[in-house]
């Protein structure tokens, strides 16, 4: 798998809600290579600001060559983002990271966790995942976004901050309160949630795969800007620091402390 | 015909350009994208005697026209690096030279010293981190500390050693000098300038080191201007970097008196950025019907 930099035409542009926006856009080489989880860096036009944002991919068409990313407006360089037209073009680099290792679900009992900005790498996810699927996503209030995407893969339990739907609270909330019963969880979230679902898988001895994120430079696991604390001496690092842009973003819950 | 070759104290380069040391790893990520074999050098990232696990996140954060890191020198130590990167890099045929950091003056000649007997062209000793309390910049802001830590270096080296210093300091040539007496063979500057970014939501520092090194083409004007400063003051070859992301910027640090360049930030934002600057000086030379790139070297004066 190589990764690429190219120059990819907007196909739509879209709010889903306060500050979430929704864009696919075509690509030649990336979208074809793409698996769910994995990241792109995207390149504002403002030649102040330098960095590419890491965007996690929400839906990847093979086929049309297209990718879907979901974005949260954080500052100036994704308010560019929100700005862009369809038939504007917008410079990527990808496939980053390592995706969900799917294959860890099959025929398991799987939960399915987004919170926020988290939520849009799940979709992807979900859809190819095979067998049962139980879907919890979380949100600050009645702002939600992708739900009915959602709903038409698994069962999708719902939970807002401020109670306004669903279960009031957090996701973990919501697996408490509606009962929520799996063998191996697959999530991604700010860390606060993650931690929450590393500690209650743990508690139940279950399988849990977490996908991280933190400030990048390269993303491509040259300039050791992302790295989060491993539980153990890293092969490559040699210290308990993996790169979340090049052995992760998705890692399981054990190898890393949050 | 035209020559780009270099020679970096008694070390011949294909091409004067290679990338700064740290932001490319040692070269196996970014041979995805880049041929290896097309660069004057590889620099890799700094490596101490152990391994060292750098400073805790956020380590970086942008700024207008640049960034600010504070890695904090991140890395496997000398036993692995020794194992795993040297033999990568010695698939290509490009000079290979290694960043050498420490804490002490011992930590410094025990990495050289093991770095002897490896097929490895230049030593680039790194004593201008701003980013790690003990060693880097500690022993690059004092000419004394700079001429004695030269001179200890020197006397194990096996490699022809440079010095990379820092420009937080009130007068640059003033190291450069220092780094001459003490033995140098080459100077390679600048290391980044100790910059602070505050984050006014969250009332607090953007990086958790509180300060970081300000690096990309902010900070080109400024690094022109002491390599410049630095040519006038001694007699040694110099690699020039801070803010290139062009052919014409590493044209400005030749003709401002760097014999070779080197590529930093604009490898994050463009991975191409190496190989695009010797295309580009290679078609300026064409254009200006130029032979030999070492006429440019210290051609404005």
């Amino acid at each position: 798998m190589a990764k690429v930099k190219e120059t990819a035409a907007i196909l739509s542009q879209e709010q889903l809600a306060k500050g979430i926006y929704s864009m696919w856009i075509h690509t030649e080489a990336i979208a074809s290579q793409a698996v769910p989880g994995q990241f792109i860096n995207i390149y504002t036009r403002d030649g102040a600001k330098l960095l590419p944002r890491p965007i996690s991919l929400c839906e990847i068409d093979e086929e049309g060559k297209k990718l879907r990313i979901v974005y949260r407006v954080a500052g100036e360089g994704t308010r560019e983002f929100s700005r862009c037209k369809a038939g504007e073009m917008v410079d990527i680099l990808g496939p980053l990271g390592n995706g969900f290792p799917l294959e860890e679900g099959a025929g398991k009992k799987v939960l399915l966790i987004g919170g926020g900005i988290g939520i849009p790498p799940m979709l992807e996810t979900a859809r190819r995942l095979e067998g049962d699927k139980t879907i919890i996503l979380g949100y600050r209030d009645s702002q939600t976004f992708l739900q009915e995407e959602f709903q038409a893969l698994g069962t999708v339990f719902t939970a807002t901050e401020d109670g306004s739907i669903g279960v009031e609270g957090n996701v973990l909330d919501a697996i408490r309160q509606e009962n929520i019963q799996g063998e191996i969880i697959f999530a991604c979230g700010p860390i606060p949630m993650l931690r929450g679902v590393k500690e209650y898988a743990a508690e139940r001895n279950m399988g849990c795969l977490l996908s991280l994120e933190e400030r990048m430079a390269c993303g491509i696991g040259a300039c050791l800007a992302c790295v989060c604390q491993s539980r153990g001496i890293d092969s490559h690092s040699q210290v308990k620091n993996k790169r979340i842009c090049k052995d992760g973003p998705v890692f399981w819950a054990e190898e890393v402390e949050l | 015909m035209i020559n780009m070759k270099v020679n970096l104290a008694g070390v011949e380069l294909k091409n004067p350009v290679m990338e700064a040391s740290g932001t490319f790893g040692s070269g196996a990520e970014y041979s995805e994208f880049v041929d290896l074999n097309q660069l004057g050098a590889v620099v890799t990232k700094g490596v101490a005697s152990i391994p060292w696990p750098g400073n805790p996140t956020p380590r970086i954060t942008e700024t207008w026209g640049g960034m600010l890191n504070a890695i904090g020198l991140q890395n496997p130590g000398i036993d692995v690096f020794v194992k795993r990167d040297i033999p990568f890099l010695k698939q290509f045929d490009t000079k290979i030279i290694v960043n050498v950091c420490g804490r002490t003056e011992e930590d410094y000649i025990q990495v050289v010293e093991r770095l002897g007997d490896e097929p490895v062209d230049l030593l680039e000793i790194n004593i201008s981190c701003p980013n790690v309390k003990e060693g880097g910049i500690a022993f690059g802001q004092d000419p004394k500390a700079v001429e004695a830590i030269t001179r200890a270096c020197k006397s194990h080296a096996k490699q022809p050693i440079i010095m990379k210093l820092s420009p937080n300091v009130t007068d640059i040539t003033v190291m450069a000098k220092a780094a001459e007496a003490g033995g140098a063979d080459v100077i390679s500057l600048i290391n980044t300038i100790t910059g602070m970014k505050i984050d006014v939501d969250r009332r607090t520092f953007a990086l958790a080191n509180k300060t970081g090194g300000l690096s990309g083409p902010a900070i080109k004007p400024v690094a022109v201007r002491m390599v410049y400063q630095v040519a006038q003051a001694v007699r040694l070859p110099i690699i020039g970097m801070g803010g290139i992301q062009s052919s014409e910027d590493a044209l400005e640090f030749i003709l401002a008196g760097a014999s070779a360049v080197a590529v930093g930030t604009a490898n994050f934002y463009n991975p191409y950025a190496t190989t695009e600057v010797v295309k580009g000086i290679f078609q300026y030379m064409e254009k200006n019907q130029m032979e030999d790139i070492g006429s440019l070297v210290g051609a404005v004066r």
